[in-house]
């Protein structure tokens, strides 16, 4: 009972800011709303116990990325301009796609019979995630870090003022 | 009912962390600011309020609770009001996985998380939304200006700050801030000075070079001189708490030297051991209480003792001996631990903090472009080489 | 009741409509890339959650969690360093009015 009352507090506290993110007509408020979004997606990271996740997932994405979104933000004209129209002609059909969207996706998932695996739920030691990374997963690792080194060389050349 | 007696648990240590955090972090550290303050431009500092100005900061605390809350025009009212809290909250939240000493066989631990300082690093960077949003809501282009410098400093900053405890976390193999000391405790030497067997104390000049980068990181990290570019006094009049009165701009102050004295105690438990007592031997306690003697003699032999500057050295060395002297005999008589585990963790705090303080007043400001060219081009390839050399040289010596 | 599977479930696909809704209708690029991160979000939910549920003697899933925060982070760095560049270029960050593509 505890369990679900908490997944309930969290599915809220991720859903509610995150329809504040997409229809705020306020961009700094939108940015900001995302933090408890990320904050709630944590929250559901621990209640899985990924703790490791859940760690990352705050440093990279409360802490990090939101800061560059806002800095974007105020750097650009979006922060003063709350006056400008900030939705595009295609709000109907938006609203369309994503209702539609959600409704196939909940009756597909909803009626699937999932196979899980019962048990307690396993604690994942940050050891396991390591070990994991530099054996099975090796490959991938070695990908991300060089996807990681040319979007930042890529991210300085493209912002770079040309003198 | 288990969930009951745990959020009774909960709030408890909630209320426990932020009374100490008010007490020691905010008025203590503001008091000892200004007292060193003082002391390093040879005033006096705080005198009048109590004895030897200690009230001062209670008597501060006591007008910031009465002051009128101004909410400038324009503002962003709710985001305006919301970032003390969450500079506050984020400092608060960082004492969770710090160890504070042990009580028996329990850790004085709120929590002994397994990711430890991953999560730490993780509050910390939560720190940078009050501070930006706050600065943002202000309608002040000081404010603004105040944030987005914090917003670029804290961000690259945090990088070599992470490689810091990265470096820890290699030579300890554990993220967990109690697995940490523990490790040292083990080996019998703090990882400043020492790495795991069989590179033992030659991992010296590593383990220096590791705190070295960590303290710089976490000096820019708190906003403090000489990287105190966000809230430079006198050229935006305070930064991003500039529209800030009453109690809101003290839970800015308060978030402030909570994540200062967080940072310093997490320096502790990194590099210093934590709660452990040093090992030494006798005859070595003697030497520290008879060196830190005679800097003393020193002071007094030339007629400095009433000079301002000079004065609070003589003190400070006399402290030194006198817990010296304490250790010798405890070691001596064959009492271990002779210190309990508080005190050291305690000593230990206040020595980061007072050396934090000390740089504070010491240096003057960078500049902008210094400080960023400081991070990206010293501080973080520093740190990336340091962990490939100590990766490297614990794997050949097959730990 | 427990929390299954499908709780989860649900909670990412409302939070990734609500993405693909802010990516649909927004002007602002910078908006948009809030509504990507918003879609990224809820595909590592379902990644963790399946970790959990149905394998959860492996660390799969989280493995690709992680890998995909560190591609959402590239994403932002790239993508937001793209929005500056067309601010500086073209004095808009708004995707309708960036139009020298099309004449």
């Amino acid at each position: 009972m505890g369990e679900l009352a908490v997944f309930i507090i969290l599915a809220m506290v991720t859903l509610i800011p995150a329809a504040v993110v997409v229809t705020s007509r306020h961009l700094v408020r939108a940015a900001l709303s995302l933090v408890p979004t990320f904050l709630g997606v944590t929250g559901l990271y621990v209640l899985l116990h990924a703790e490791f996740v859940a760690g990352i997932q705050v440093l990279i994405y409360a802490g990090a990325i939101t800061v560059l979104i806002l800095f974007v933000i105020m750097l650009t004209e979006g922060g003063t301009g709350v006056r400008t129209r900030q939705i595009t002609d295609q709000v109907p059909l938006g609203a369309m796609a994503a209702v539609w969207l959600a409704f196939v996706v909940l009756a597909v998932t909803l009626r699937t019979p999932w196979r899980t695996q019962p048990g307690a739920a396993p604690s994942y030691g940050v050891a396991a995630v390591g070990t994991a990374f530099l054996t099975d997963y090796v490959l991938v690792f070695e990908v991300t870090s060089l996807v990681l080194l040319v979007s930042l060389i890529g991210a300085i050349v493209i912002a770079r003022r040309e003198s | 009912m288990a969930w009951v007696i745990e959020a009774l648990k909960a709030v408890g240590l909630t209320v426990a962390v932020f009374t100490f955090l008010a007490v020691v972090g905010a008025m203590l550290g503001v008091y000892l600011e200004r007292k060193i303050s003082g002391w390093i431009q040879a005033r006096l500092g705080p005198k009048h309020v109590g004895p030897q100005g200690l009230l001062q900061t209670v008597a501060d605390t006591v007008k910031l609770l009465q002051k009128e809350h101004i909410t400038p025009r324009h503002a962003d009212v709710l985001i305006f009001n919301a970032a003390p809290v969450v500079v506050a909250v984020a400092a608060l939240l960082d004492w969770v996985v710090i160890p504070f000493g042990t009580l028996g066989d329990r850790v004085l631990v709120v929590r002994d998380l397994n990711i430890g300082v991953l999560y730490f690093a993780a509050m910390a960077s939560l720190t940078v939304l009050g501070i930006l949003s706050g600065g943002w809501a202000s309608n002040n282009k000081y404010a603004l200006l105040g944030a987005l410098r914090s917003a670029s400093q804290m961000v690259s900053y945090e990088i070599p700050l992470a490689l810091g405890i990265i470096w820890v976390a290699l030579a300890a193999g554990t993220l967990s801030t109690v697995g940490i000391v523990e490790a040292q405790v083990r080996q019998g030497g703090w990882f400043l000075v020492r790495l795991p067997d069989p590179v033992g104390w030659w991992g010296a000049p590593l383990g220096l070079l590791a705190a070295l980068t960590f303290l710089a990181a976490a000096t820019a990290e708190v906003n403090r001189v000489p990287f105190d570019l966000p809230e430079a006094e006198s050229e935006l009049i305070a930064g991003y708490f500039a529209e800030y009165t009453g109690m809101r701009f003290a839970l800015f102050q308060l978030g402030e030297y909570g994540e200062m004295f967080a940072m310093a105690a997490l320096a502790s438990v990194l590099f210093f051991g934590g709660w452990a007592e040093p090992r030494l031997q006798p005859w070595m306690w003697v030497g520290v209480a008879l060196a830190a003697l005679a800097v003393a003699v020193v002071i007094v032999a030339t007629g400095r003792a009433r000079n301002l500057v000079v004065r609070p050295l003589l003190i400070l060395s006399l402290l030194g001996a006198a817990l010296a002297a304490v250790m010798a005999w405890g070691v001596g008589a064959g009492r271990t631990p002779v210190l309990p585990s508080v005190a050291w963790f305690a000593i230990k705090l206040f020595a980061l903090v007072f050396f934090l303080m000390w740089m504070r007043w010491t240096y003057p400001r960078l500049r902008l472009d210094q400080l960023l060219a400081l991070s990206w081009k010293v501080l973080i390839p520093v740190g990336l080489a340091n962990l490939l050399v100590t990766g490297l040289v614990l794997t050949v010596a097959g730990r | 009741m427990q929390v299954g599977l499908a709780h989860y479930l649900v909670v990412s696909t409302l939070l990734f409509c609500l993405g693909l809704y802010g990516v649909l209708t927004r002007r602002n690029a910078v908006a948009i890339l809030m509504g990507v991160e918003l879609m990224l979000n809820a595909a590592n939910i379902n990644l963790v959650a399946f970790n959990r549920y149905a394998a959860p003697a492996a660390v799969g899933g989280q493995i690709f969690a992680l890998v995909v925060i560190t591609l959402a982070a590239c994403e932002a760095g790239v993508g937001l360093a793209l929005v500056m560049a067309a601010y500086r270029g073209l004095e808009t960050v708004h995707v309708d009015e960036i139009n020298l593509m099309k004449w």
